[in-house]
């Protein structure tokens, strides 16, 4: 480019920088040491709790903190520890458990051929399993494609939902979606969509819809850092705080959009949650690897919204271990030691010491569990096997694929159904 | 023939004792309005929602006095995200309710796709019926009323292309009533595309003559209760030998005015419903004429009438005297000043047909 000097706005400008560009760029790349030293971690019970009627302006820090409640030493301390008795600690940690043996197992159902696709939660258990049972059960969730602890925790087939994963005669899903985007309306679980943040306003309106009628349900709704840059996702937060929809709506922070560290969705300006201090909501920034901060955080913004004090944003604080998904690897992007590195920890390893310094669990408990837990998912996985494994001929009727498009099926879907039934039949096939 | 197309058949639709006896004279946005009331007077899970529907009552009327009568929980304004508006009718549609949001002009459709195409369309689908869509998207389009191109588009094409969704466009007052009754009824996502040229009068293509009110129009007369027109059935506006002419919206007046004035007998069908399409009445149509002329404002390339085009050609092509000739808006932008050079007109509409009873 040539240099305007000649002119008199090129006399003028001759003097201004250059203008920079900024493209984000993650702390480390694969073969360099992790390093996190850019994250302020605050210790555990230091945040304070507001009243769950609080203005949203009266507690803006708490988009910027970190709820914590379960410290170092495994002891849960703060005004945010929501005193739950061991048994219900105990089936905490058992529905985390469950969650990763599941995934292990369908994880390598996926290596082995028998179906298309899968992808892990492990690292970040706490932030489904927490939720779901901090909520009614009748509440409903519009999930993004990483909660599959909701469906878990609320005690659904194991079998149902491997059904779905390996789109054989028994999903009721009718081997229509993706692997793993499950529907199941009985346990309040909305179907999931591979559109991102779709959910979003989905929840919104669920909620607006549940408050218009006079019912006590809420909605909520989850999504990834990476995808609140969506419209769909800010025009969620509008309507939530126009109408003050009972509604929750959790933004899990796992650090990684497949490929994008949380810097190309604006992590380096600010927090997730710090998008409320925008809509005029309240915002909760919770250590995600911490169950009970998650189900204390979860609680209290359900008993906001039960109390018509409307919409809380709620960022979940995590670290995806494994890579976005089955067709996915990490060690091509990020280093190799953050998972291990993360200051977080692992929510399992977490809740586990906690249950050991109350005394009410100990290693060979945990083992004996772990055993136990694998056994029950290979034996689900044996069950659901007998209905047939992607691409094994034991799927839907082809002309199955044709129903549900409409409530009734039109004349054109009719005849494209009847010509390919027909070809197939010329064929010989 | 079948007596699908029969006007009568289909009005015979309506059973006597639903409709009521006190038929009123009504413009089509005063038919949108009494079927929204009926609808919300029949059904506690109607909602109406979208840009300034509520107290103000739309920016052509279309929800005047709901809110004042059904109350804001039911009517309301949202904000300006059309994703968010389309999105929130989901999840209420999820919720048990039936959803008729309001997107203010056609041309605005655009940021609410992905809720409409991969979400609205393909719930039913995709959880096997688990979860449903029933909301009926009502939205202004169309040319003709200087409105620019961010305020004239015609983009029915975009959404006859996605399968789970129905695509409806009335061009008369009774029909508006009747179908858009039909389509919030219906359980599945519908866009009730509104020609909002024709909302106060049937347009006759010829822009620099006094515009025409609905007065003294047959199909302005519109029963004030409930009645249902129903989807997927097309209507024979006139009954000819010559040619068939397929349209909908605005190009069914510019169509029956043209042929009227040039004195031909064609058969012309207003589709009424381009998805689910009544193939039925189109295909006994031509069988019988013989020739074929399809007519929209939407742009050509990729446009209904290549749909259109395709039906015909595949079904009817042993009984064809002539090719099928499409009168369609241009491959361009709606262009402010030249509107009327634009939009496809008498002039344009009486060559094609000339020319296709030439051969």
């Amino acid at each position: 480019m040539s240099d305007p000097l000649g002119s008199v706005e090129g006399q003028a400008r001759r003097n201004l920088p250059s203008l920079k560009l900024h493209v984000p760029e993650p702390p480390a790349r694969p073969g360099e040491a992790a390093d996190f030293t850019h994250f302020d971690i605050p210790a555990a019970g230091a945040q304070p709790r507001p009243d769950e009627t609080a203005q949203p302006a009266d507690m803006r820090d708490m988009a910027y903190g970190l709820v914590r409640v379960l410290d170092d030493g495994g002891q849960a301390v703060g005004p945010w520890d929501p005193r739950l008795p061991a048994e219900t600690l105990l089936k905490m940690l058992r529905y985390m458990a469950l969650t990763r043996a599941f995934d292990a197992r369908m994880f390598r159902a996926q290596r082995q051929g028998k179906t298309s696709f899968y992808m892990k939660s492990t690292g970040e258990e706490a932030v489904s399993i927490g939720a779901a049972m901090a909520l009614s059960r009748d509440d409903m969730c519009f999930p993004s494609y990483r909660q599959q602890g909701i469906l878990i925790a609320r005690d659904w087939s194991l079998v149902d939902m491997m059904n779905q994963i390996y789109s054989n005669k028994g999903d009721r899903m009718k081997g229509r979606q993706l692997p793993i985007m499950y529907s199941a309306r009985e346990a309040g679980f909305f179907s999931i969509s591979g559109n991102l943040t779709t959910q979003y306003p989905q929840a919104v309106g669920w909620a607006m819809a549940s408050a218009a009628k006079g019912d006590t349900r809420i909605a909520v709704t989850w999504c990834g850092e990476g995808s609140t840059a969506e419209g769909d996702f800010h025009s969620a937060c509008t309507f939530a705080s126009v109408y003050r929809a009972p509604v929750i709506m959790n933004v899990v922070n796992n650090q990684w959009a497949i490929s994008s560290f949380s810097g190309f969705a604006g992590a380096e300006a600010t927090t997730f949650a710090a998008r409320a201090v925008g809509y005029g909501i309240a915002g909760l920034r919770v250590d995600g690897n911490d169950v009970l901060a998650v189900y204390a955080a979860t609680r209290w913004a359900a008993d906001r919204a039960r109390a018509n004090a409307g919409p809380t944003l709620i960022e979940h604080f995590t670290y995806r271990v494994e890579g976005h998904s089955t067709s996915d690897d990490p060690s091509a992007y990020r280093s190799a030691e953050e998972s291990s590195q993360w200051p977080l920890g692992d929510p399992i390893a977490r809740l586990k010491a906690h249950c050991i310094a109350l005394g009410i669990w100990d290693d060979d408990r945990h083992a004996a569990m772990d055993k136990e837990l694998a056994e029950h998912v290979r034996d689900a996985a044996r069950e659901a096997e007998k209905n047939g494994i992607l691409g094994h001929g034991l799927h839907h009727p082809m002309e199955s694929m044709f129903e549900d498009v409409f409530e009734e099926m039109p004349w054109h879907l009719e005849e494209q159904k009847q010509q390919m039934l027909d070809e197939w039949k010329a064929a010989g096939l | 023939m079948t007596e699908t197309h029969d006007i009568d058949a289909v009005n015979a639709v309506m059973t006597q004792d639903e409709a009521q006896a006190d038929v009123r004279q009504m413009n089509m946005i005063q038919a949108i309005n009494s079927a929204l009331d009926v609808m919300m007077d029949r059904d506690p899970d109607v909602v109406v929602m979208g840009e300034d529907v509520g107290y103000f009552g739309g920016v052509f009327r279309a929800t005047a006095g709901l809110q004042q009568k059904y109350g804001k929980n039911r009517v309301f304004d949202t904000p300006i995200t059309e994703c968010g508006i389309i999105g929130v009718a989901v999840g209420m549609g999820a919720y048990g309710l039936r959803p008729v949001p309001e997107i203010q002009f056609a041309d605005y459709i655009y940021p609410a796709l992905d809720q409409l195409v991969s979400e609205a369309a393909r719930l039913r689908y995709r959880s096997a019926g688990e979860f449903v869509s029933p909301m009926t998207v009502r939205s202004p389009f169309g040319g003709g009323i200087f409105g620019g191109q961010t305020h004239s588009q015609s983009p029915e094409g975009i959404f006859t292309h996605v399968s789970g969704v129905k695509t409806v466009i009335p061009s008369t007052p009774y029909d508006a009533k009747g179908l858009l009754i039909a389509a919030i009824e219906d359980n599945d996502p519908t866009i009730f595309f509104e020609p909002k040229r024709i909302y106060n009068g049937p347009f006759d293509g010829h822009y620099d003559t006094p515009a025409k009110s609905w007065a003294g129009h047959a199909q302005a007369q519109v029963p004030q209760g409930y009645y249902r027109i129903p989807l997927g059935k097309a209507r024979t506006t006139r009954a000819g030998e010559a040619l068939t002419i397929l349209c909908y919206g605005t190009m069914v007046h510019v169509v029956e005015n043209t042929v009227a004035a040039m004195g031909v007998d064609a058969e012309i069908i207003d589709l009424r419903t381009l998805v689910p399409l009544d193939i039925e009445a189109i295909e006994a149509s031509v069988r019988k004429t013989g020739r074929c002329l399809i007519v929209h404002e939407a742009t050509r390339t990729s446009g209904f009438g290549a749909e259109l085009l395709a039906q015909v050609q595949e079904r009817c092509f042993y009984h064809l005297e002539a090719p099928i000739e499409r009168v369609t808006g241009f491959d361009t932008p709606y262009p402010h000043s030249l509107e009327w050079a634009y939009f496809p007109g008498p002039v344009r509409i009486r060559e094609a047909i000339t020319k296709i009873m030439k051969d």
